[in-house]
C-alpha cells in the first residue's frame, strides 16, 4: 500500500464523506422526529411538544447546513479525483447525484423556509404539512444517494457503449432488488441515530436536574422509538447480508473473515485476520454458526477467499471489524433501549443514574454505526468501484499526481477541522442550554442560509453589532 | 456531428446558470473583496447587511452548475474538474471560509479579526480561481481519451493569472454597485469614490487581457476565431461602453446604474468568451456534441431540470423581492 494518487483519492473520498454523512443523517432523523412532535402537538395541544420542537429545530437547522456545506464539496469529488469514473459512467451517475441535488434544491426553495421561518405566518395545519414534506423531501434525498450507491454496488439496467457505460433501463437502476433492502437500512439508521440522540440529550438534562418536562418527553420518545424500530433494522441488517451473499461473495467472505471455503462453516466471532498468512489470529468461533447465519441451515458449504483470485479479494481488517462494530451498536440500541422502556414501566427511568449515564453515553452510537456500516460497504466492495464493471485503480483522474492529492487531502483536513469544530460546538452549546424560551426570529435569514441559527437572533450578522470588550 | 436538441437544451441551462451565478455571487464575492478594504466596523457591518440574506442562496446556483454538468456532459465535468483541481480545491476552500465567517463572526468577539480576515481572503480567493480558470480556459485545455492531458499546474501562467486578477477587480466592481444599490449614508460615499478606479482596473486588466489573447499565442485558437467572426467584436464595444456608463452614474450618484451597468459589462464579456469558445465545451478539443451523455441520460434528468429549475428561479427572485429596496439592520 503505497501513497499513490488512487490511496491517497481513497482516502481524501472516505474523509470528506465521513464529515458529510453524519449531518445528513442526522437531519433525516431530526425531520421525522419534528414533524412527529408537529403532529402530537397538534392532535394533544400539549404545550410542552411546542417547547421540544422549538429547540430541536435550531439543531435541525445547524445540522442541514453543515450537510448543505459539506455536500458542495462531494458535489465536485468525484469530477476532481474520479475523473475516468465520471467519465464513463457517467451517463447513469451524473443523473441520479444530479436529482440528489435538484431534490434537496426543492426542498430548500419551497417547505424548508416555511419550517424555519414561517411558524407565524401560515395555519398550524398547514405548517405540520411543511414539516411532513421537509421530512419526505430529506428521505428524497437519500433515496437518490442509495440509488447511485446501489447501482455501484449490484450494477443493473445498464449496457456497454463504446467503452461507456450507459443506461438502458432507468426503471431497473431506481427500483432493483438490493435498493428496495439498502434505502430502508439506511433510513432507519437516521432515524435511530437520532432516536438515541434525543434520548441522550433527555438524559443529559435529567443527569443535571434541568428541563425535566422537556426532558421526559425526550427520554420517553427516544427510548420508545427506539426500542420499537431496532427489530425492523435488524431484520433488514439480514437482508442486506442476503444480497451481499448473493450477489458479492466475496465481499461477504471478507465480512466473516472466512479464508478456506467450508461445510459447515463455523462463525468466526471475534479474531485478528491475518492477511499475509490468510487466517485469523486469536479466533474466538462458533462451529457451524456461520453456515446457519449465511444460508439458514447447519450444514450449507458457505465459500472462503480462497476461491477469488488474489486480484478480485477485497481488503478483510476493515469489512470484518466494520461490521463487528455496526452489529455491536445495534445490539447496544437494543439493551439501552428495552432496558429504558422496562425501568420506565417499573417507574424507575428518571432515578436510574446509572442507566442515565449509559444512554448519554451511547449518543454517539448510530452514528459510529452508519459509519462502520459504510466502510464495510465500500471497502468490501473493492477492488472495485463499480462492481464487475470498474476496477477503482482505474477509476482515478489520470493527471493526478500523489504530491496534488496529498496537498488537497492535507487541506481537506486542516479545513475540515475547523469548519466541524466550529459547528459541532455550536451545537454541542445548544444541547447543553436545551430548550430555552420560545424560539426568536432571525433578521435577514432565509432557508438557503440555515447556519444563521448557530445561535439566538441577537448575534445573527446582519442583525447586530457585537459588542466589543 | 450536431447536438441533439436535448444537448442543447442542457447547454444553455448550464450557461444560463453559469451567467446567472457570476452576477449573483459576483456581487457578494465582491463585497467580500471590499470588505478587506476598510477597518471602519461600521462600514463593514452595513457591507455584510447588504448581501445577509442573498449570499447563501447565490451559490447554490454553483452547485447547480456542476450537478447539471455531471448528469449532461460527465466527459466535461470530468476534464474540468481534473484540470482544475487546485482552483477547484482553492475556490471550495474558500467558499467554506467565508460561509462560517459569516455565520459567525457575530457571535464571537476574541476571534472576529479572524473570521473577518477569512471572509475577505475567502472571497478574494473565489473570484481570483475562477478568473484563472476563465484565462486557462482561453490558452486551451489539453485533452486525451476523454480525460486531462495536462497537469495540475498548467493554470499556472502569466495569462491566467492576469485574468485571475481582472475577474477579482471585476467582482469588486460588482460589490461595489451593489452597496450603492443597497446601502445609504457614509458607506456608500466610500464606496462611491472607489468606483472609477475599480472601473479604470478592470477596463486596463481586462483590456490588456484582450489584446493579448487577440496578439500574442497565449489562444492560438482565439487568435484564429475572432476574425472569422468579427460580428463578435460588438461584445467588446457594448463592455467597454458599459463600463463608461457606470462612471457617469457616480457622477450623477443614481445608485442603481452602477450595478446594472456592471451587469451589462458581465455578460458582454460573457458572450466575447462565447464567441471564442463556440462550439467547444472544453476550449479547444470537446465540443457540445461530443461531449453530451447520451438522450436517454439527459431527457432523465430532464424532468428534474423543468420542474426544479424554474422553481429555484421563482424562489431566488422571490428572497430579492422580499428584501427589496435599502438593506436595514435586521430587515424582515
Amino acid at each position: 500500500m503505497e501513497l499513490d494518487p488512487v490511496f491517497l483519492s481513497r482516502i481524501q473520498f472516505g474523509f470528506v464523506i465521513s464529515f458529510h454523512i453524519i449531518f445528513p443523517a442526522f437531519t433525516i432523523g431530526l425531520g421525522a422526529w419534528l414533524t412527529t412532535l408537529e403532529g402530537v402537538r397538534l392532535l394533544t395541544g400539549n404545550a410542552i411538544y411546542r417547547r421540544v420542537f422549538d429547540f430541536w429545530i435550531k439543531i435541525f437547522a445547524l445540522s442541514f447546513g453543515m450537510g448543505v456545506v459539506t455536500g458542495i464539496v462531494m458535489a465536485f469529488q468525484f469530477g476532481t479525483n474520479w475523473g475516468v469514473l465520471s467519465e464513463k459512467t457517467g451517463a447513469i451517475q451524473g443523473p441520479l447525484l444530479g436529482y440528489e441535488s435538484f431534490t434537496a434544491f426543492m426542498l430548500e426553495a419551497s417547505f424548508f423556509g416555511v419550517m424555519l421561518l414561517g411558524r407565524n405566518r401560515v395555519s398550524p395545519r398547514f405548517y405540520f404539512f411543511a414539516c411532513c414534506m421537509v421530512s419526505l423531501g430529506t428521505m428524497f434525498s437519500s433515496f437518490w444517494i442509495l440509488v447511485n450507491n446501489s447501482w455501484m454496488q449490484v450494477p443493473t439496467g445498464h449496457e456497454i457503449v463504446n467503452g461507456k457505460i450507459i443506461p438502458a433501463d432507468w426503471w431497473a437502476i431506481t427500483t432493483g432488488e438490493v435498493l428496495r433492502v439498502r434505502w430502508p437500512h439506511m433510513l432507519l439508521a437516521a432515524f435511530l441515530t437520532t432516536g438515541m440522540c434525543v434520548a441522550a440529550t433527555g438524559a443529559w438534562y435529567t443527569l443535571r436536574g434541568i428541563h425535566r418536562a422537556e426532558a421526559r418527553v425526550m427520554l420517553n420518545w427516544g427510548l420508545a422509538f427506539v426500542a420499537l424500530v431496532i427489530p425492523i433494522q435488524l431484520f433488514f441488517g439480514h437482508l442486506t447480508g442476503e444480497y451481499v451473499l448473493k450477489y458479492q461473495p466475496a465481499k461477504f467472505a471478507a465480512i466473516e473473515a472466512r479464508w478456506k471455503t467450508e461445510q459447515p462453516a463455523a462463525e468466526t466471532l471475534i479474531a485478528i485476520p491475518d492477511s499475509k498468512a490468510e487466517k485469523n489470529l486469536f479466533a474466538i468461533s462458533v462451529p457451524k454458526l456461520g453456515s446457519l447465519i449465511a444460508s439458514g441451515n447447519w450444514t450449507a458449504r458457505e465459500v472462503g477467499l480462497e476461491e477469488f483470485p488474489p486480484e478480485d479479494r477485497p481488503p478483510v481488517l476493515i469489512p470484518f471489524f466494520g461490521f463487528r462494530i455496526m452489529a455491536g451498536m445495534g445490539f447496544l440500541m437494543l439493551a439501552i433501549s428495552w432496558l429504558g422502556n422496562l425501568l420506565r414501566w417499573r417507574g424507575k427511568l428518571e432515578t436510574a443514574r446509572w442507566f442515565l449515564w449509559g444512554t448519554f453515553l451511547a449518543f454517539p452510537s448510530g452514528f459510529i454505526a452508519i459509519l462502520t456500516g459504510w466502510y464495510t460497504a465500500e471497502v468490501g466492495r473493492q477492488p472495485w468501484v463499480v462492481y464487475g464493471l470498474l476496477r477503482t485503480k482505474d477509476a482515478v483522474t489520470p493527471s493526478l499526481t500523489s504530491g496534488d492529492v496529498l496537498f488537497s487531502l492535507s487541506g481537506y483536513i486542516l479545513v475540515y477541522a475547523v469548519f466541524i469544530a466550529f459547528g459541532t460546538y455550536y451545537i454541542y452549546k445548544l444541547l447543553r442550554a436545551g430548550p430555552v424560551g420560545p424560539a426568536t426570529a432571525i433578521p435577514n435569514a432565509t432557508p438557503s442560509r440555515p447556519l444563521a441559527f448557530a445561535d439566538d437572533a441577537a448575534t445573527a450578522t446582519g442583525s447586530q453589532v457585537p459588542v466589543k470588550n | 456531428m450536431q447536438p441533439s436538441n436535448l444537448a442543447i437544451f442542457w447547454a444553455c441551462v448550464i450557461a444560463l446558470s453559469i451567467l446567472i451565478y457570476v452576477i449573483l455571487d459576483g456581487f457578494d464575492l465582491g463585497v467580500g473583496i471590499l470588505f478587506g478594504l476598510t477597518r471602519d466596523r461600521d462600514h463593514r457591518s452595513a457591507m455584510l447587511d447588504s448581501i445577509a440574506p442573498f449570499w447563501d442562496g447565490n451559490e447554490t446556483w454553483l452547485v447547480i452548475i456542476g450537478a447539471s454538468l455531471f448528469a449532461a456532459f460527465p466527459v466535461v465535468y470530468a476534464v474540468f474538474l481534473g484540470a482544475f483541481y487546485i482552483p477547484v480545491l482553492l475556490l471550495l476552500f474558500g467558499l467554506i471560509f467565508r460561509g462560517i465567517a459569516f455565520e459567525f463572526r457575530g457571535r464571537t468577539v476574541r476571534f472576529q479579526w479572524l473570521w473577518d480576515w477569512g471572509f475577505s481572503i475567502g472571497s478574494t480567493v473565489v473570484a481570483f480561481v475562477q478568473g484563472a480558470a476563465i484565462g486557462a480556459m482561453m490558452r486551451g485545455i489539453p485533452v486525451a481519451n476523454g480525460q486531462f492531458a495536462g497537469n495540475a499546474f498548467d493554470w499556472v501562467h502569466p495569462f491566467p493569472i492576469l485574468t485571475g486578477i481582472g475577474l477579482v477587480l471585476g467582482y469588486a466592481l460588482l460589490g461595489a454597485g451593489w452597496i450603492v444599490f443597497k446601502s445609504e449614508g457614509p458607506l456608500r460615499e466610500w464606496t462611491y469614490a472607489r468606483i472609477p478606479w475599480l472601473a479604470l482596473g478592470v477596463f486596463v486588466v481586462l483590456g490588456v487581457a484582450f489584446a493579448v489573447a487577440m496578439t500574442v499565442d497565449v489562444g492560438a485558437i482565439s487568435q484564429g476565431i475572432m476574425p472569422e467572426r468579427r460580428w463578435g467584436l460588438v461584445f467588446p464595444v457594448i463592455g467597454v461602453a458599459a463600463l463608461l456608463w457606470v462612471i457617469g452614474g457616480v457622477r450623477t450618484r443614481r445608485d442603481g446604474v452602477p450595478f446594472a451597468m456592471t451587469t451589462v459589462f458581465f455578460m458582454a464579456s460573457y458572450l466575447t468568451l462565447g464567441v471564442i469558445f463556440w462550439p467547444f465545451m472544453v476550449p479547444y478539443s470537446v465540443t457540445i456534441a461530443s461531449a453530451a451523455a447520451p438522450d436517454a441520460s439527459l431527457g432523465f434528468i430532464f424532468w428534474g431540470g423543468v420542474i426544479v429549475l424554474p422553481m429555484i428561479l421563482v424562489y431566488t427572485l422571490g428572497v430579492y423581492r422580499v428584501f427589496k429596496g435599502k438593506a436595514q439592520r435586521g430587515y424582515r
